[in-house]
């Protein structure tokens, strides 16, 4: 007995299928420890980063800057995003609704959602592609033609001189942006809902204010102020762990827009459930 | 021998598998020009890197007079780092600013000085190097060695302690090494400033280096004066300086 398992040990079956699942475990120990790693090195970085804020040692030409290259020029997206989402949210839901006799709801439906999930969220997520790939991009190149250690070695830190503007300037822009994209989100459903189902603007707008309270608006520009923290940090975080020349930027950037997408979408189920559904 | 202004001790640096330095040890003294020396791959730029504290070692101390920077804070690293000038290999300019903005860059972050002193003096500087006519070209209208004179300007603008040039001489023509190796030996008379240079030029070397120092196999072979490193007895040193193909250097 103990002969035949031997010999079933040492076949070059078994062998084979040691080394595979050694290869296999192996290299999922490796990705654990890798993301440990990676939101070991986020949150120092973002720990340095905000200190650095709270020391008020901020270069603001720098963050006005970022401002118009990261917030502004990402206006024109995110309104025909917006705008778009909340005319297809309308048409969808509008002759529905008039259909079952609740057409005067339809403002309430469609301003809700955009001002508590879709505003937020289709901003972030149309800022997080331009944005977080741009910033994991600049500072990649940079980390990887030695202008990171340049700029160390005089005496000037990465995190004040490039991390905070650009922190700075997403915790500022993306909430004005989601106000825009909440604005023209709701008056895109209002006007499939007149076009489509004659639903009046008074009708639309009074059953709108009705259900969307202040409170509303504030929590969901407060989980775009969160997303504007997650894109600066991800996508400076992939910059500066940059390796490996130009290959290395192109999947630095890549990697940050997918990573950021996805803690984009978890984050803002968390979120949700403990802003709405908690309280 | 003047007392030393850096100082590496028993310093092992590998990266992953591979050692690049061993136990290797270097003084460099205050107010004197020290050239280092070595195969292309030796560590001569990670030498560089210790010094000014961006790359920590594996083991052993790295001094810089007193201090061990291996036991410093990151923001006093920083504070460190505005007193020693770093001319990188490849120049490293930002290329976000122009040649005058990236001169100027050190001088309006770390003193008091007005705009226009910071324009004359980022202007003299850059002058000196011959490139007083590219201060608002972009990096990428330069050529290579005239890029690797600006980050030399960059990084002698501020007259630090020390300053560390890494291949400054490569890829530059005969007359601006010249024009090179005069700055840094006047930068030396003037504010008895300390310099480390890698260079491959044995001819600059010669003319202004007042100790040589050899990287062989992740440590210092050889290590004195021009006339002492010139006279060694030592074949690798030998072999290295006449630049001949036999001898006991592998290929
Ligand atoms: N960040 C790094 N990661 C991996 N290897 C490196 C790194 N920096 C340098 N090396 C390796 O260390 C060795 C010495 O590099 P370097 O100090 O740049 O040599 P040189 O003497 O030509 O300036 C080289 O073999 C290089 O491949
Ligand atoms: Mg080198």
């Amino acid at each position: 007995m103990a002969q035949v398992l031997r010999e079933v040990e040492e076949s070059p079956a078994a062998q084979a299928v040691e080394r595979v699942s050694v290869g296999v475990l192996a290299s999922i120990g490796r990705r654990v420890s890798d993301s440990f790693e990676y939101m070991g090195g986020l949150t120092i970085l973002t720990w340095e980063t905000l200190k650095t804020i709270f020391r008020l040692r901020i270069r603001f030409a720098e963050t006005l800057n970022q401002c118009y290259l990261l917030g502004y020029q990402s206006l024109i997206i995110v309104l025909l995003t917006s705008l778009f989402t909340g005319m297809v949210f309308s048409l969808e839901s509008a002759l529905t609704a008039v259909q079952y006799g609740f057409g005067s709801f339809v403002g309430g439906i469609v301003s809700y959602t955009v001002v508590r999930e879709l505003g937020p969220m289709l901003s972030a997520v149309v800022v997080a592609g331009r944005c977080c790939a741009a910033i994991a991009a600049e500072l990649g190149s940079m980390e990887v033609t030695e202008q990171i250690e340049a700029l160390k070695s005089l005496g000037l830190a990465p995190v004040r001189f490039l991390v905070v503007p650009r922190l700075l300037a997403l915790m500022i822009m993306l909430p004005l942006l989601t106000i825009f994209a909440d604005v023209i989100g709701v008056k895109g459903g209002q006007w499939i809902a007149y076009v489509q189902a004659h639903i009046g603007t008074q009708d639309f707008m009074a059953s709108a204010r009705q259900t969307v309270g202040f409170e509303d608006v504030v929590k969901g520009l407060f989980k775009s102020l969160i997303f504007g923290i997650v894109i600066a940090m991800i996508g400076a975080y992939q910059g500066l762990t940059t390796t490996g020349g130009a290959a290395g930027v192109g999947k630095s950037a890549t990697n940050a827009v997918v990573t950021c997408i996805i803690v984009i979408f978890i984050l803002n189920f968390v979120m949700s459930y403990f802003l709405y559904a908690g309280a | 021998m003047a007392q030393p202004i850096a100082r590496l001790e028993d310093v092992c640096v590998s990266f992953g598998e591979r050692v690049v330095l061993q136990n290797c040890s270097l003084e460099v003294p205050e107010g004197s020009i020290i050239c280092i020396i070595g195969l292309s791959g030796a560590g001569k730029s990670t030498i560089l890197r210790l010094l000014d504290g961006l790359l920590l070692p594996n083991t052993g101390h790295v001094y810089l007079r007193e201090h061990d920077i291996c036991h410093m804070r990151e923001s006093q690293l920083i504070e460190m780092r505005t007193k020693i000038g770093f001319a990188f290999q490849f120049a490293a300019l930002f290329d976000s600013m122009t040649v005058g903005e990236n001169v100027s860059l050190p001088l309006r972050e770390h003193t008091t000085l007005s705009e226009k002193e910071i324009h004359e003096i980022a202007m003299h500087t850059l002058d000196s190097v011959g490139l007083a006519h590219t201060y608002h070209n972009m990096p990428s209208e330069l050529s290579g060695g005239m890029l690797k004179r600006a980050g030399f300007a960059r990084a002698v603008v501020t007259n630090p302690e020390m300053v560390l040039f890494d291949e400054p001489t490569t890829g530059v023509d005969p007359i601006v090494t010249h024009l090179l190796t005069d700055t840094i030996k006047r930068l030396r008379k003037q504010l008895n400033s300390t310099a480390v240079v890698i260079s491959h030029d044995l001819q600059s070397i010669y003319m202004m280096a007042d100790y040589v120092a050899m990287l062989f196999e992740g440590a210092i072979i050889a290590y004195g004066t021009v006339d002492e490193v010139r006279k060694s007895t030592n074949p690798i040193v030998q072999q290295f300086l006449q630049g001949s193909e036999v001898g006991p250097i592998p290929l």
